[in-house]
């Protein structure tokens, strides 16, 4: 952003204009990056469709993948994060253990492990527990890898999703919960029309950081047998012995999503937005 | 007459610190009581207990015949009783409009249609009819403390409570807010108000009292405890608001 010789006398205009150098230069940006990423893909399918257009055409299944596993996850999150905040603001001790020790220990395990768990043990434990029981569907049980990602992604996510809710919801003034009680709302009215209609605006933009975090995380679901985007360049790579190519095009097809990610954010965020 | 705000014997502690101690108020259908006092006196914190915003210890307080004592008749009295604060607290996520007809909704059950006309006929009462599809940041706070009041009416309540309605207000805009609250009480509106405006109490209220250190000091009409207190502890504060 351009520093103006002649600081601008008024002073809302020039604040406005300081995080991120202003919502233009901030399009501009973006603009110019997607349009670079997606110019290199395109350059490098049409110069050297081998093996570039060859590998795009492999993991062609693996974006979908992707796409869907990360979508669902992500509504999924939002909703068990949005009920574990709630229930961390809960008037019951009892309640607020429960969701406490959730967030402590879902956020002290890796991601990678918790994956893990549910691919490999959780299927064990729910077998045993058929054999001791002599459950007939519980013996049989075999874990649906994209099931167990979703799982996985959710139960993890879902807790660091909960504090940022958690955060939101107390950032609004506690006038605001006193005004609707007073009007004779009860908690779950006030929370509904009052209190989180202003919360969702101001968890947005971390809301948004952590979609484009999952979106990158999602990667981790290959090691559970996903065949997401970057287990198929794994196979593709373990066919094909071309390591650059092959990262160098999976690198580029994250950066697409991500960047378009961010801008979807930015504009539902736009539209969101209060006038203060 | 049965009164319609019965406070008994109300104690209130924060911590170490005793809000309020044992104290006793009747208040009469259609009476408009100003409660005066220096801060910390515990007059807001009395004003909401009535409406239980505010979690009292010991005694008990029946509004329109309600005890205060399960959340359903808590809910109850809210819905009787309006709350003015001096911050105004609208919804800044709704419009003028919005802001009126949400409880209207979602607690009297009236349709889309008669709540907004319920709205614009009070803003118009009010004296701001043209800002019914403006946003609270886009007005003074004298307008947004008219919508709070707009608001509170049109729940139809029983009694009216008001927090130091003009504290946060510009010196300008305080008359705009006092004439809707004159309007009010010459409606025979029930007015509990804590407020230091003693033009608007001489004006309308039927009684005022002074609070200090969690107790009433005095009660007397206005005229009478303004112009000749008793106690030696009202004198002391009105020669200090009185200037």
């Amino acid at each position: 952003m351009d520093v103006p010789k002649n600081p601008d006398p008024d002073l809302k205009k020039v604040l406005n204009e300081i995080p991120g150098g202003g919502p233009m230069a901030s399009f501009d940006r973006w603009w110019i990056l997607l349009a670079g990423v997606l110019a290199l893909i395109l350059i490098l399918i049409t110069v050297s469709p081998d093996p570039y257009l060859r590998i795009l055409y492999f993991v062609r299944d693996g974006i979908v993948v992707t796409i869907v596993t990360t979508v669902i996850s992500f509504i999924f999150i939002l909703i068990v994060g949005l009920l574990v905040a709630l229930m961390r603001l809960s008037a019951n001790r009892f309640i607020v253990t429960i969701a406490t020790v959730y967030v402590e220990v879902v956020r002290g395990i890796p991601l990678l492990v918790q994956l893990f768990f549910w691919y490999f043990a959780f299927p064990s434990i729910i077998q045993e527990i058929g054999a001791r029981f002599n459950i007939e569907i519980f013996k049989n049980y075999l874990a649906n890898p994209i099931a167990m990602a979703v799982l996985g992604l959710t139960f993890c996510y879902a807790a660091y999703i909960s504090e940022v809710y958690r955060a939101g919801i107390q950032s609004i003034g506690k006038g605001q919960m006193e005004a609707a009680r007073s009007l004779g709302m009860n908690y779950s009215q006030a929370m509904r029309f009052v209190i989180l209609p202003q919360a969702l605006r101001v968890v947005l933009p971390p809301l948004g950081n952590d979609f484009i975090s999952l979106l990158k995380d999602s990667s981790l679901v290959s090691v559970v047998t996903v065949a997401d985007m970057t287990r198929r360049g794994r196979e593709f790579m373990a066919a094909n012995f071309i390591p650059v190519e092959t990262w160098t095009m999976i690198a580029l097809l994250y950066l697409v999503m991500t960047l378009l990610a961010a801008r979807v954010i930015t504009w539902i965020e736009k539209k969101t937005r209060l006038e203060k | 007459m049965e009164p319609i705000i019965h406070i008994k014997n109300i104690s209130k502690h924060f911590g170490a610190v005793e809000a309020l101690r044992g104290v006793n108020l009747d208040i009469v259908r259609g009476e408009v009581v100003v409660i005066i006092g220096p801060s910390g006196s515990g007059k807001s914190t009395l004003l909401r207990c009535i409406n239980r915003l505010e979690v009292f210890d010991e005694g008990e307080i029946m509004v329109d015949g309600i005890p205060l004592d399960s959340a359903e008749n808590i809910n109850a009295v809210r819905t009787e009783v309006g709350m003015v604060f001096q911050q105004f607290n609208l919804f800044p996520h709704l419009s003028v409009v919005g802001n009126i007809t949400l409880a209207q909704r979602a607690i009297r059950k009236r349709s889309v249609k008669e709540a907004d006309q319920i709205a614009r006929d009070l803003l118009f009462k009010v004296g701001i009819p043209e800002k019914a599809d403006a946003h609270p940041w886009q007005l003074s706070g004298g307008q947004q403390q008219r919508v709070a009041i707009a608001r509170a009416l049109a729940m139809n309540p029983k009694i009216m409570l008001f927090d130091e309605p003009t504290s946060a207000l510009d010196p300008e805009m305080i008359q705009e807010v006092l004439d809707v609250m004159l309007g009010l009480a010459k409606d025979g509106m029930t007015m509990v108000v804590v407020s230091h405006e003693i033009g608007f109490a001489r004006a309308a209220a039927h009684r005022a009292i002074l609070m200090d250190a969690g107790q009433i000091i005095e009660e007397a009409p206005p005229d009478v405890l303004f112009s000749n207190p008793r106690h030696e502890r009202t004198k002391l504060f009105l020669s200090k608001v009185l200037i």
